[in-house]
């Protein structure tokens, strides 16, 4: 063990692994976070709190995790390149292990284009690739990406994204090589809807031999109605929602049609369960926490560790 | 004009590692007047470079490299020097290397830096090719620059927003990075991209650094 990380003892442990999300309020109220942490608990082994997701000025990530942390779940916390420098992440990441986080997740970030402040000046002084090299060389190295040393290091169970639907596909499984190399522990994908391509990948992750070195949790969510499963497929950027999809939700009668999502949800995980390489998965019911104590039961993942 | 200088040695060399035949390009226009790329510089470079036991196959002068069409026509006239050699070394500014990428197949190397465009662009109409970083990138991109070109700046590969050839900002930005790895596809250079590029220096760029006179 590299850290007091709960999600890390559940995947050394052999467990398939199951984390979830909370999207942090676009407010100062902290009962958003404890509510949506309290239908979590006893489901999931620790849960994500996105950084900013498209662009959108939510509660910063770290400060949600803290208040998920008093109710007893062990946060990831959320970090994009887009709104803060080599300096600003740096000071984060202390920030973060010093308040009893343990989990991290390096992202690049969305694009400030997509969100409400369109007009703001990105950052982007790192990639996620050079920003996960700066977190493992500061917790296995105590070194800032300077070089000065530091006395107390953040140890942080590190993790990445990876998204095997988008191009070039063939450059996808090269630059999930380069995010073990630069330091990640752990892996989240993009949400699976594309169940050929996702296992095409997951074989060519397997090839080089990729799962043996980091810990790979599949992306999954419920879709909640055809118009929600339509705009993922068209408006979201880096989603691939086929078109069998589409079809088996409109197949169904209209009331129940999130009964629906729910199932197909729990069937992803069933198949994603199935094919090498895969420690767990990463449950993104975003605005739909309340679903999570279902799928997680239906698909015979209780009780947690 | 477009500020200029040439990149320290031990850099350029170690673009040519493993490389025995050059082809040298170099500009009478920007590059000649900052003495980065003109007529004497090629020579020197030339003589550098055999000094080195490198073979250089050949050298082009052309007036603004930067203007697509003039150095489409003018390589025509050196295409066996080309043919022979591995790759083409090009000090001019990072347009010029972008131009040169954009008219060959051969691994195109770039042997400047552009500081400052000095007041003024060179000629590339539809878009902007060089954001003046200071510390061209064009030689592990294949000559398609990964700073003005990417959304994100990205250095280590394209982002999951990366579909169908195009940026998730918008359809009708091509992604830089698909055009990347198409170009070291085809030169058959992709494990060029396998290493992990480090944090970049931003302080001798123009959009991040101190706003101090560059160059002449």
């Amino acid at each position: 063990m590299k850290t007091k990380s709960n999600l890390e003892g559940v995947l050394e442990a052999g467990h398939f692994a199951v984390t979830g999300e909370i999207g942090p309020p676009a407010s100062a109220d902290p009962e958003v976070i404890r509510r949506k942490a309290k239908m979590l608990k006893g489901y999931i082994d620790a849960f994500n709190v996105t950084d900013g997701q498209t662009a959108v000025v939510r509660m910063s990530s770290w400060a949600a995790c803290l208040i998920g942390k008093e109710e007893g779940l062990d946060p990831i916390v959320q970090m994009t390149c887009r709104d803060r420098n080599r300096i600003a992440l740096q000071m984060d990441i202390l920030g973060a292990a010093a308040l009893g986080i343990n989990n991290i997740l390096c992202l690049t970030g969305d694009h400030q284009k997509f969100g409400n402040h369109p007009m703001a000046k990105g950052v982007f002084d790192l990639d996620s690739i050079q920003f996960l090299k700066v977190v493992k060389d500061m917790r296995d190295e105590k070194k800032f990406q300077c070089g000065d040393e530091m006395a107390v290091e953040p140890n942080l169970f590190t993790g990445a994204a990876a998204n095997p639907f988008a191009d070039p596909f063939e450059f996808r499984v090269i630059r999930l090589a380069k995010k073990v190399a630069a330091g990640a522990d752990f892996i989240q994908t993009q949400i699976v809807y594309n169940m050929d391509k996702f296992a095409e990948w997951m074989k060519r992750v397997c090839d080089r031999g990729l799962h043996e070195k980091v810990k790979i949790l599949a992306g999954v969510a419920p879709i909640k109605s055809v118009g929600a499963a339509r705009y993922m497929k068209t408006k979201v950027p880096g989603m691939d929602v086929p078109d069998s999809i589409i079809e088996r939700l409109r197949g169904v009668p209209k009331e129940r049609v999130s009964k629906e999502g729910i199932k197909l949800c729990v069937d992803i995980i069933n198949q994603v369960r199935q094919i090498k390489g895969v420690a767990g998965i990463h449950l993104m019911a975003i605005e739909w926490e309340e679903t999570v104590p279902e799928i997680i039961e239906a698909a015979g993942l209780l009780p947690r560790p | 004009m477009l500020i200029s200088e040439q990149k320290p040695l031990e850099e350029i060399l170690n673009y040519l590692d493993g490389e025995k035949n050059i082809f040298l390009i170099g500009c009478k226009g920007c590059a000649e007047g900052c003495e980065s790329g003109g007529e004497k510089q090629v020579l020197e470079m030339k003589h550098t470079l055999e000094g080195q036991s490198k073979s250089v196959t050949g050298f082009s002068l052309i007036d603004m490299v930067c203007n697509e069409t003039l150095t489409r026509m003018k390589l025509k006239t050196h295409q066996k020097e080309m043919k022979a050699a591995d790759s083409i070394l090009v000090l001019t500014c990072g347009i010029g290397v972008q131009t040169v990428a954009g008219v060959t197949d051969k691994v195109v190397h770039p042997g400047c830096n552009t500081l400052s465009s000095g007041g003024a662009h060179a000629e590339w109409k539809e878009a902007e090719r060089c954001l003046e970083c200071g510390d061209c990138m064009l030689d592990f991109t294949g000559g398609i620059c990964p700073i003005a070109r990417c959304s994100k700046h990205l250095l280590n590969g394209p982002c999951g927003g990366s579909q169908g050839g195009k940026c998730e900002v918008d359809p009708s930005i091509p992604c830089a990075w698909q055009l990347i790895i198409e170009r070291l596809t085809k030169l058959g250079q992709l494990d060029k991209l396998e290493k992990i590029v480090a944090p970049k220096n931003w302080s001798v760029s123009l959009i991040a650094g101190p706003p101090v006179k560059r160059g002449l």
